[in-house]
């Protein structure tokens, strides 16, 4: 099953309420999705500074405070209940290799606007937990997990981020994961899940280095077999397609201020203005996207 | 009498619609705030007049029998999937799936409809003021689907005897599917249709489709088709 979530603004209007607006969408989608949630949400701070988002799992906030402050240039380090958001101006291809080097951590995503929050658990209490409530951002995906094929935990949460400001959510499943996985791992994309997701986010990054984000996606309903509705980020906004059966389910709600697009209407009804929205389902196979 | 969903619960909302007084004279009832919940108004077997005000989840009005259900807004997957008689009509859109397996009744969608809508259908007739998704039709038994507008791939494939008719462009017809001839019979069935529907578009405008009977007895030469 699963349930996405991802709403974009149009205009600044709710750019401070955008941690507001998410949180209640993931909510209610937790009957589709109880095992556990996560999101990615962009803000652009500043220009130079690049924002790493780790998940410490069993290591302590000060040990890692005191053993990476040793290794980068820190502008900022910021804890987030098992999270941390590290501010940097050094190059991620530095930093990543000294991340990969802390053998308990996980890096859930980097770049110049993504800050990225999954954990597993009830989306509300996820969403608690983070305090998505108190976020602001410009666009912001989210979703929450009933686990089909690998287990429950945070590197099965999705949303998962494979390249520098983009990120990917998924409800359904791929059938060719495993050999793409294979392909995609000989032209040097790393994978740290058996989740077949995760292979679906590597190929959007690498399609990325030679594409736009729609030609990517595109590409990928001839390379991607099996069931999807994909809601793709990237530091400017974000596109969605579904297969070409459109198994699984999508509408889009867009008003003057807003795009947002659910799983299930009942995730937008709490939306301010949503009942004078334009409201549409996607239609299969064509893909759809907004940005800057 | 108004039903507010944002202050009732769904199910008491539906078990007091499931159970009407038939002695008391309440036959008119509003829903409102349905804010996108399930099995609105599911299972109701009265002659009774709902309106819902707003829009709903999946499989709304299912199994109704007698109930004319009008829903102000867009509806989910399954909208009066297993009807046996009645009436809905969304003013909206309608997500896929609509009118799944009805045997009989009346479902008007004045917006569009997506895939696979009317499938396995059983005796429903569906009028469609838009436009339908693809596998629409798909294995329908019996029944009459009239499309305003345009249809989308794999038309009525594996179609037993539901009559088709589309007015607009067809892009593509499932298996087994195959442009009939309007007869006299067929103008006036359609024209009845159409009028239920409050749609005086001319029968002539159509197209009809039905069952190429080709598909109903295993034959070896059409094994690429099942």
């Amino acid at each position: 099953m699963c349930g996405i979530v991802g709403i974009y603004l149009k205009s600044r209007k709710f750019e401070k309420s955008l941690g507001g607006m998410l949180s209640k969408m993931l909510v209610s989608m937790e009957s589709r999705g109880p095992d556990s949630a996560g999101f990615a949400i962009y803000k652009s701070d500043k220009k130079k500074i690049y924002k790493y988002s780790i998940c410490l799992n069993d290591m302590s906030f000060e040990k890692f405070k005191n053993e990476i402050k040793k290794k980068v240039k820190l502008t900022n380090i910021e804890k987030n209940s098992d999270h941390v958001i590290l501010k940097s101006i050094e190059k991620p291809s530095k930093i990543l290799p000294i991340l990969e080097d802390f053998s308990t951590i996980s890096l859930v995503g980097y770049g110049k606007s993504i800050e990225i929050f999954k954990q597993v658990g009830s989306p509300s209490n996820v969403v608690k937990k983070f305090n998505l409530d108190n976020f602001s951002g410009t666009h912001a995906i989210g979703h929450t997990r009933m686990a089909t094929e690998s287990a429950i935990t945070t590197d099965g949460s999705h949303p998962y981020s494979t390249g520098e400001d983009e990120c990917l959510v998924h409800n359904g499943s791929l059938s060719n994961h495993n050999n793409l996985r294979r392909k995609l791992k000989k032209n040097g994309s790393k994978f740290s899940s058996d989740n077949d997701t995760e292979v679906a986010a590597g190929y959007i990054s690498d399609s990325l280095k030679k594409r736009n984000l729609k030609q990517t996606l595109n590409k990928g309903l001839s390379d991607l077999d099996g069931f999807y509705t994909f809601i793709a980020g990237t530091h400017s906004g974000f596109a969605v397609l579904r297969d070409e059966i459109a198994c699984k389910p999508a509408v889009i709600a867009e008003t003057k201020d807003y795009v947002a697009i659910s799983s299930e209407f009942q995730a937008m009804a709490h939306l301010p203005n949503v009942n004078n929205a334009k409201i549409f389902e996607p239609e299969p196979g064509i893909v759809y996207s907004w940005g800057k | 009498m108004i039903l507010d969903l944002k202050k009732l619960k769904l199910r008491s909302v539906n078990e007091k619609l499931q159970n009407i007084d038939r002695k008391k004279n309440k036959r008119d009832f509003v829903i409102s705030n349905p804010e996108g919940n399930h099995a609105v108004c599911a299972g109701l077997t009265e002659n009774i007049d709902v309106t819902i005000k707003g829009h709903v989840g999946y499989y709304c009005a299912g199994m109704n029998q007698n109930a004319n259900i009008i829903v102000d807004g867009n509806v989910g997957t399954g909208v009066a999937e297993n009807m046996m008689s009645g009436k809905v009509h969304v003013k909206g859109n309608a997500s896929q799936s609509a009118g799944a397996t009805a045997h009989g009744g009346t479902l008007i969608i004045d917006g569009d409809a997506s895939s696979r809508c009317g499938i396995s259908m059983k005796g429903i007739d569906i009028i469609v003021k838009g436009s339908v998704g693809h596998m629409s039709a798909f294995m329908a038994q019996s029944g009459n689907l009239v499309v305003c507008g345009d249809a989308g791939e794999a038309l009525g494939d594996s179609l037993y005897e539901t009559d088709i008719y589309v007015k607009g462009k067809v892009k593509s017809l499932g298996a087994d599917c195959e442009e009939k001839k309007m007869s006299k019979k067929h103008k006036t069935k359609l024209k009845e249709l159409l009028k239920r529907a409050g749609s005086n578009i001319k029968p002539e405008q159509f197209k009809r489709y039905g069952s190429a009977r080709k598909l109903y007895n295993f034959n070896i030469d059409n094994v690429s088709n099942y």
